[in-house]
């Protein structure tokens, strides 16, 4: 085996590396100086993401259990760039919470150690890198969701975290088991030339999507969502909403269109019910929210139920759709939590009622949250309208039409309550609005890099045609 | 290998292993009996990957390894949620769920 094969695992060991130089730099940095970490942590990342975006080969290693492609390499860049905009949103809030009680470079380390494990996920090439992987994303993420030890809330949303997605992981685990049993093998692989449709394989696909709909929090496994995310830091739940929920998308649609692909006749009839339960679930709970994080938890939710409509196609158009639309829907939902965060930080306000008169006295920052959340309904000039509207022709593509009509529908309620807040900030007054502040430096550039995401995607076609090259590879 | 016992009681015995954990998991009312309950739904799925492994595909590995590599997950996992479980108890003595739904709808 030559040394330079394991170039393929170069973001892997460049993000270890970050990992394990903090760790060093934990210990031989003075007590005083800590939040000299941050600065450093985003330009390593920065230096990270930047080198990720060189052209990788295909190829595999460690005998097909690590594999990568263009399109795992290209989405493996995307999820690079979703952190890079959590971390600079979270770094004025690490600075004045985090690292007082002496745990800012903790924070960076177990969230590169998530995202290592989301790495290993998606360019998995058998379930026993698939398991540890999703395991070492979510465990991570479970202490970071209970990071906030003073606070009880953070603790009640960290043992909800980890005791579903332990649940959901043991679910997923005994559904392998199945599939195991059935084809003799955990190698994707050779499972994909063994597979048949009797009812053992078939029980063992149910059980298995069920671990997976957890972590992309479907309707009937979506119960910790709305708590996990009011109670986590906003920027560890905007790293679950988006980015956590993003790799989760993609490794079940590789696995559904290359892997479970002869069983399309079953998984098409559950993904066509979740759709519509999810979305409708999703959208209604979300009318009555009054809490920004919840009212946000339950948007991705229904946002998790137009995503099926791209993977319910299983086609070369179903990937192409998805992988785009959860590039958008990064940038986006980042720029609403973002706005959240901010005046989180601020002012401790996280009502939709305390944003009543916003855009009198931060009118920038009101047009951001404007911006993010015209991307989430789909309204036509932002990149929003772009994902769902190439969702919505693959579904049609296939003949979904009555999916798609419910999909619509679905469309002109959540615009109805993304326009609650936007009414609240823009045509409401209030005597208590939130008076005018500045954004430090970090959380301005976090903004600004969701808001041109957000205005470049929609009119820069280049970016689907590139996705839909570079699906090609699993169909 | 088990003389006289066949792979069909042995997966019996872990599917009732598995719905007895899910059971458990949604009615029991204390966290640490909710970790139990996972940790048998985890335990079912091991058994299961080591009987099939050795029952069905004798002349290869991957069973057993795959559920080494679940009980050191499944420690780690136990391990983290029983120190988020002694943070909570440390701030509301107490470690019933009733007591831990101040979020909800």
């Amino acid at each position: 085996m030559e040394i330079d094969t394991f170039l393929l695992l170069r973001q892997e060991i460049s993000l270890l590396a970050i990992a394990l130089l903090l760790l060093i730099v934990e210990i031989f940095i003075s007590e005083n100086k800590k939040s000299l970490v941050i600065p450093l942590v985003i330009f390593l990342f920065g230096v990270h993401t930047l080198l990720g975006f060189l052209p990788m080969e295909d190829g595999s290693l460690f005998g097909d259990m690590f594999r990568t492609n263009g399109m795992i390499h290209f989405f493996k860049n995307i999820l690079n760039l979703g952190v890079l905009i959590v971390m600079l949103q979270a770094a004025d809030w690490v600075k004045e919470k985090i690292v007082a009680q002496h745990r800012g470079t903790e924070f960076f380390i177990l969230l590169f150690s998530s995202l290592l494990g989301i790495y290993f996920m998606v360019s998995s090439g058998d379930f026993l890198m698939f398991y540890l992987g999703l395991e070492l994303s979510t465990l991570p993420l479970a202490s970071l969701a209970a990071f906030e030890i003073f606070k009880m809330k953070s603790s009640e949303a960290g043992i909800k975290l980890i005791l579903s997605s332990a649940l959901a992981s043991g679910i997923s685990l005994f559904g392998i088991s199945l599939l195991y049993a059935t084809s003799g093998s955990i190698y994707f692989a050779d499972i994909m030339g063994s597979i048949t449709g009797n009812d053992l394989t078939i029980l063992g696909m149910v059980l298995f999507f069920a671990g997976l709909a957890f972590k992309i929090s479907l309707v009937p496994f979506h119960f910790w969502t709305a708590d996990v995310y009011e109670g986590a830091p906003i920027s560890i739940a905007s790293y679950l909403s988006v980015i956590s929920k993003g790799a989760a998308v993609f490794i079940l649609m590789i696995l559904l269109f290359t892997v479970l692909k002869p069983l399309m006749q079953y998984w098409e009839n559950m993904i066509y019910a979740l759709a519509i339960l999810t979305m409708f679930i999703g959208n209604l709970f979300a009318l009555r929210q009054q809490n920004m994080k919840r009212f946000l938890a339950f948007s991705s939710i229904a946002q998790a139920g137009f995503i099926l409509l791209g993977l319910i196609t299983g086609t070369q158009l179903g990937t192409a759709t998805v992988v785009y639309f959860v590039l958008i829907y990064i940038f986006s939902n980042l720029a609403a939590f973002g706005v959240v965060q901010s005046i989180s930080l601020q002012t401790g306000k996280e009502n939709m009622k305390d944003y009543e008169g916003l855009y009198r006295t931060n009118p920038k920052l009101s047009l951001v949250m404007m911006l993010g959340l015209f991307s989430l309904a789909g309204i036509p000039p932002v990149a929003g309208f772009f994902g769902k509207f190439f969702l919505f022709t693959a579904a049609a593509s296939k003949g979904y039409y009555l999916l798609v009509f419910l999909a619509v529908v679905n469309v002109t309620i959540a615009l109805y309550y993304y326009l609650l807040v936007i009414r609240a900030m823009f045509l409401r007054t209030s005597e208590e609005a939130i008076p005018f502040f500045k954004n430090k430096i970090f959380m301005r550039l976090g903004l600004i890099i969701t808001v041109v995401g957000i205005l470049l995607l929609g009119v820069y076609s280049p970016v689907y045609d590139y996705i839909y090259a570079l699906s090609a590879t699993f169909n | 290998m088990i003389a006289g016992i066949t792979i069909y009681e042995l997966l019996t015995v872990t599917s009732i292993l598995f719905f007895v954990g899910v059971y458990g998991f949604i009615t029991r009312k204390n966290l640490i009996s909710i970790l139990i309950s996972v940790e048998l739904i985890l335990n079912a799925s091991v058994i299961n990957f080591v009987v099939i492994n050795k029952y069905m595909y004798p002349d290869m590995l991957q069973g057993v390894l795959f559920s080494i590599f679940i009980i050191a997950v499944a420690a780690a996992e136990t391990a983290l949620a029983v120190s988020i479980i002694f943070n909570l108890y440390r701030q509301i003595s107490s470690v019933e769920v009733k007591d831990i739904e101040t979020m909800k709808y």
